[in-house]
């Protein structure tokens, strides 16, 4: 399993770093980025999908291996 | 100025009627079963959708609407003025693409780490404010805590005197809640600010320091620094967009907490809780509605809009909208699921979030931590501000230390 932001939906808003700090970062203008390649360790999987859920905008998402 | 009574928020809404202000929750519901999308003749024709996917639709929509003016008041600015394409408080006021390069260099003083180095700051204001209130019975929780924290973390940041608190809400108060009066008349009152804002920039302009007057003073646009309007409008819009917005949250979230002892035990016992929960106080009762004016006569969802129609764009709504959220009238201060718009949606999005929730979650931390139980003194006598920001603005509790 790993996360992605797309970019151009991003507003900011700063759930995914809160909500998952182990998966997502924020750069210095406060958009959502993933840390390393995104893949999420087995006991960060819920996490991913509350960061998923969360996002305002749908710009965070996961993708199934 | 008082207007004259609604007879149907469906044909004729005024977001300064007395029942609104009161309580604009059930007309929200009311209009989602039968007119999502209302409007209204008052100040010269107003839209109103409920929807979170109407709301969603024209926060997203720069192609049919405005930001030019986002206040919704009795008169329409000019095609020329404020003058296109700063606008009177940029970024809020400006449209793509200005809007973005002047987002784009305020974005780094708002962000999570920027923020967080304030919250020292915010946490001694708040206890501050606490020990100054001392052992009491009786408080407001309003004017005697929650009114202050944004005051002081906002002249913090612009390094202004953190004596003219008193000031800044005046001129707070006269732009968020006088939209009924004449327009000449709003527009005048900007003169004494504009006073007050050109002296700060004086004092920063001889004697440079860390903070974000200094910054807007020193950054640059493709290498020239900023016009002083632009300056003049961040800083209004620093003033307008970060004082009655943060006060109504906070005093919001205790108003709340004083009528539910289950949420104030709970949270009072486990403040990691706060940052769920205040998600939720945040969706539950979002202090900010936006408005944009329409920029051509266009059909929106069948909605005849005509070209410098308002649009109120109420966040408030979105939040309580139950095909958006389960339990959406329900406060659920663990909601694992909560992609509220309290924010906003897409390129406007609040830029001061960050700084909202550190506020809100410091601010609830220390009133729970001074006041292990609180409750209304008398329902009655709470008051909430009328316009486009909603929060209490009297909040007279029963307290009992911790």
């Amino acid at each position: 399993m790993k996360v992605t932001i797309d970019a151009e939906r991003c507003q900011g808003h700063g759930r995914c770093f809160s909500i998952a700090p182990a998966l997502f970062d924020s750069d210095d203008l406060g958009s959502g980025v993933v840390i390393g390649d995104g893949t999420v360790a087995p006991d960060e999987a819920h996490r991913a999908r509350l960061a998923v859920a969360n996002c305002p905008e749908g710009a965070v998402s996961i993708e199934e291996d | 100025m008082t207007h004259r009574p609604v007879t149907d928020f469906a044909t004729d809404f005024d977001h300064t009627d007395p029942a609104w202000v009161a309580d604009p929750y059930p007309i929200y519901e009311d209009l989602r079963g039968r007119c999502p999308v209302a409007h209204s003749d008052r100040y010269g024709g107003t839209w109103l959708p409920v929807e979170h996917r109407d709301v969603a639709a024209i926060a997203n929509d720069q192609e049919h609407f405005t930001s030019r003016s986002v206040v919704v008041v009795e008169g329409r600015p000019t095609d020329e003025a404020p003058p296109a394409p700063i606008g009177l408080a940029p970024p809020i006021t400006s449209d793509p693409p200005f809007h973005q390069i002047a987002r784009r260099l305020l974005l780094p003083a708002f962000s999570p780490r920027a923020v967080g180095e304030l919250e020292g700051f915010t946490r001694d204001l708040c206890e501050g404010l606490l020990d100054s209130i001392g052992d009491v019975d009786h408080l407001d929780a309003s004017l005697d805590y929650a009114q202050h924290i944004p005051v002081g973390v906002i002249a913090k940041m612009l390094g202004f005197p953190p004596g003219d608190g008193e000031i800044f809400r005046g001129f707070v108060h006269q732009i968020l809640e006088s939209v009924d009066d004449p327009f000449e008349e709003r527009v005048a009152r900007f003169a004494p600010l504009e006073d007050y804002f050109v002296a700060q920039v004086e004092d920063h302009r001889a004697n440079p320091r860390d903070d974000l007057t200094s910054y807007l003073l020193d950054v640059e646009i493709n290498g020239s620094h900023l016009e002083d309007r632009h300056i003049f409008g961040t800083m209004i819009l620093i003033l307008a967009a970060g004082i009655d917005t943060t006060w109504s949250a906070i005093g919001a979230s205790i108003w709340h907490l004083a009528q539910h002892d289950d949420d104030r035990r709970r949270l009072a016992k486990d403040p990691s809780l706060l940052p769920v929960a205040i998600e939720e106080f945040l969706r539950a009762y979002a202090p900010v509605t936006m408005a944009r004016l329409v920029k051509e006569d266009f059909s929106f969802e069948g909605c005849p809009m005509k070209k410098d129609d308002w649009v109120l764009l109420s966040f408030p709504a979105a939040n309580r909208d139950p095909s958006f959220f389960e339990r959406a009238d329900e406060v659920v201060i663990d909601r694992e699921v909560n992609r509220h718009a309290a924010f906003g949606l897409g390129i406007h999005r609040c830029i001061g979030s960050n700084l909202a929730r550190m506020e809100l979650r410091v601010a609830l931390e220390c009133f729970l931590a001074r006041f292990g139980e609180f409750s209304l003194a008398d329902p009655a006598a709470v008051t909430w501000s009328r316009g486009q920001v909603r929060g209490p603005r009297t909040l007279p509790l029963t307290v009992a230390a911790s």
